[in-house]
């Protein structure tokens, strides 16, 4: 087990290597670097203007060296005055010092934001923090309510109230947050006024029922058919099996027989499903903090990749890459604990 | 200034008047196939369920409208009537006596011909880039699982790279006007769209080597359609003009491919594993076959109902990426009628207009449930087999 988690962590640092890589490479095309110039200086700026902004703050430099610059394995220089020879810091806004020093990912400093003219981490924290409110919502409403869905469904196939909730499930995954959220705020906010369609005041005001309820509402609704359908396969699978069949001719009750003898069994598929819904919630994310205009990590995302903010978009795909990692990791160890039939090999 | 309207009613009359032809095609499909349900096989056997009705129905009532958009739609997407800005829906317009039927935008458009003329986006994209994605996934999916070892562990490796990325992030990355002046999507382009030419090029020669002469043909014809499409859609020059690519369509197309292949992949791979291990196909392997013939000929056939339920659930799942490239402005002109820029456009005046957001809601909304509902009763069909 121990070395199976050890080559897992393995894989996972190679895949963040890479996908860094790659990543870093699409951001610093000649397009972008040019229109990350352009947000910086101004719009009338001449192309030698551009180009000597790019060349002073190191833009110019070999693509591997900056890359191992970003990773912290090469030093970062100064800008240096050609005509003085006189070391000033590249970005005075971040704090950084004037001379060469390797600080970079591994050393836990992740750069600079151009965009919000702050060092990254002070940007990225306090953002996740955010964003990790609105998850927590998200999960403690979609996973109580679609394993009951699931489960209501899944213990008597083919009756009326499975094919409903079936129905229901497959209707939630045919919409997508950018379609709930419109359609919720039309009738609970437009229509009814009974909530916010901005959670806007959530980010310096707290949450509340009425700002934050249509977020997670949105985020939750698309996740839970989902993970609603996969609890009934399970829950069906379960209730055919030959020890459901013994508990009934026990003369067990049948509500006895759901709680005691099925449940545990069918909620150990749904617990991987449930993990590996955390990309999908990336995505969401994204859409519901713009749409709702609350200050997270999508948010911040989107910003970056607006301006094309190095340093920020870099770090943010790191987060999201990590995320997704870290939850298929988890899936994986958790899946083996709760099933003991399955060993990892 | 007041302008005539024609009330609820009349506008529920106009919109069903306005898909005439779309309920005439209907009906004919629905005729005919209950008329051949029996001799049609899968297909016929989609009519015993509700749920499959309504899903097949839904289905093509999107592609008859992107079909026939010409004939319903009464106005031209991007034609503007001044005087019409944000009008509520059912309002008349007095120059050409048409009807607004869901009211105007506030770039005084027609929400329902826009609504007609977004499916027609939709509906190119979604399944052509779905059938693209089957074959790059398919392609490199069989060899995985049927080989294993160190192919299978290099190809794994690649398609956990692309999944691990958030899908937003690789539009953010992939769907940008910059990319677009590198060569970046021809390059991809260039990859994934010489994957159907090696699939059917293989297909054919594994199973008619020993024919030379039908051999020739059949390979002769893929590489002159497969050669064409290419040329076509990589470098955009179609010597005959019909295929033509513009260069965002083209970013979006290749984006929404790469995000999709490593799940057909995974599925492809997974099926042929357990595939693999049957008696027939240990029997073609002590007939001596050749391993792409068993792989595409013995394993793909016997795959093929999971594979199809996947196509209709991806080409959904599709369609709803598209909508959020729109949603976000990715790739997309920002005047287009698809779905997704018209919510995008729509949802940020919901506070003072409502009526322009939720066509393009209820279309996509429905579209997707209706290939959702289509899946669901493929798979019911299958389990039955």
């Amino acid at each position: 087990m121990l070395s199976f988690i050890l080559r897992r962590l393995g894989v996972m640092a190679l895949t963040m290597l890479c996908l860094s890589l790659v990543v870093f490479f699409l951001i610093n095309l000649e397009p972008n670097l040019k229109k990350l110039a352009i947000s910086q200086l101004d719009m009338r700026s001449s192309a030698e203007d551009l180009e000597s902004w790019l060349q002073r703050n190191g833009y110019r430099q070999n693509f591997f060296v900056r890359y191992g610059q970003w990773l912290g394995v090469m030093p970062k220089q100064p800008n240096i005055d050609p005509q003085t020879g006189v070391a000033s810091p590249r970005f005075a806004y971040c704090r950084e010092p004037a001379e060469a020093r390797f600080s970079g990912v591994l050393q836990g400093d992740f750069g600079c934001s151009t965009k919000f003219k702050v060092p990254v981490a002070q940007r990225l924290v306090p953002a996740l923090g955010a964003t990790g409110i609105l998850m927590f919502w998200v999960m403690a409403v979609m996973v109580p309510v679609s394993l009951l869905i699931g489960v209501l469904a899944g213990m008597r196939e083919g009756s009326r109230t499975d094919r409903s909730l079936s129905i229901a499930s497959i209707t939630t995954t045919a919409t997508p947050e950018y379609i709930s959220g419109v359609i919720f705020t039309v009738v609970f906010a437009s229509w009814l006024g009974w909530l916010n369609g901005s959670a806007a005041s959530a980010t310096n005001q707290g949450v509340t029922f009425y700002n934050f309820t249509l977020p997670v509402m949105t985020m939750a609704i698309y996740g839970i058919g989902y993970i609603a359908r996969m609890t009934r396969a399970s829950m069906v699978e379960v209730m055919t099996q030959q020890y459901i069949r013994t508990a009934r001719l026990k003369g067990l009750g049948f509500s006895a027989v759901v709680v005691k003898h099925a449940l545990r069994n069918a909620l150990i598929a749904p617990f991987t499903v449930i993990m590996l819904q955390f990309p999908w919630l990336l995505t969401g994310v994204v859409i519901v903090e713009v749409m709702f205009r609350y200050q997270g990590f999508g948010f911040t995302l989107v910003e970056a990749a607006a301006n094309n903010d190095i340093d920020l978009l870099l770090a943010c795909s790191l987060v999201s890459v990590l995320v997704v990692l870290s939850t298929q990791l988890i899936s994986d160890i958790g899946y083996a604990l709760l099933n003991p039939r399955i060993r990892v090999q | 200034m007041e302008f005539e309207t024609i009330g609820v009613f009349g506008i529920v009359i106009g919109v069903i008047a306005r898909f005439w032809p779309v309920w005439l095609a209907l009906g004919i499909i629905l005729a005919f196939s209950l008329r051949y349900k029996k001799v049609l096989g899968l297909y016929g056997h989609l009519f015993d369920t509700g749920v499959g009705i309504a899903g097949l129905m839904i289905c093509l009532f999107w592609l008859f409208t992107a079909i026939f958009a010409d004939v319903i739609a009464p106005f031209d997407p991007l034609q503007q009537v001044a005087i019409l800005k944000n009008a509520t829906p059912g309002t008349v317009d007095p120059g050409s006596g048409l009807t607004f039927l869901f009211g105007g935008d506030r770039l005084a458009r027609d929400v329902f011909s826009r609504m007609v003329f977004g499916s027609q986006i939709v509906l190119v994209i979604a399944p052509a880039a779905t059938m693209f994605a089957l074959m790059v996934g398919t392609t490199l999916g069989l060899p995985a699982g049927y080989y294993g070892g160190r192919i299978d562990n290099f190809l794994s490796f690649l398609a956990n790279l692309v999944l691990a990325f958030p899908v937003i992030l690789l539009f953010y990355l992939l769907v940008t006007p910059g990319i677009r002046e590198t060569a970046i999507p021809q390059w991809l382009a260039g990859v994934f769209f010489i994957f159907p030419v090696i699939f059917f090029g293989t297909l054919f020669y594994t199973r008619f080597k020993s024919r030379p002469g039908l051999l020739a043909v059949q390979l002769a014809i893929t590489a002159l359609i497969g050669g064409w499409v290419y040329i076509g859609l990589v470098f955009n020059r179609d010597p005959l003009g019909i295929i033509s690519i513009r260069p965002n369509e083209l970013n979006i197309f290749v984006a929404v491919v790469f995000a999709s292949s490593p799940g057909v992949f995974r599925i492809v791979r997974g099926l042929t594993m357990d595939i693999k291990t049957r008696d027939y196909v240990a029997a073609a392997q002590t007939r001596g076959e050749n391993p792409w013939y068993i792989m595409l000929w013995e394993v793909l056939p016997n795959a093929r109902g999971p594979l199809i339920v996947d196509a209709c659930l991806r080409i959904g799942y599709t369609t709803i990426l598209l909508g959020t490239l729109g949603y976000f402005g990715l790739g997309l002109a920002p005047e287009s009628p698809d779905w997704g820029t018209g919510i995008k456009e729509s949802s940020r005046l919901l506070r003072a207009y409502i009526h322009p957001a939720l066509p393009p809601v209820f279309a996509l909304m429905s579209f997707v449930l209706g290939l959702n509902l289509l899946a669901d009763a493929l798979r019911e069909q299958s389990l039955k087999d």
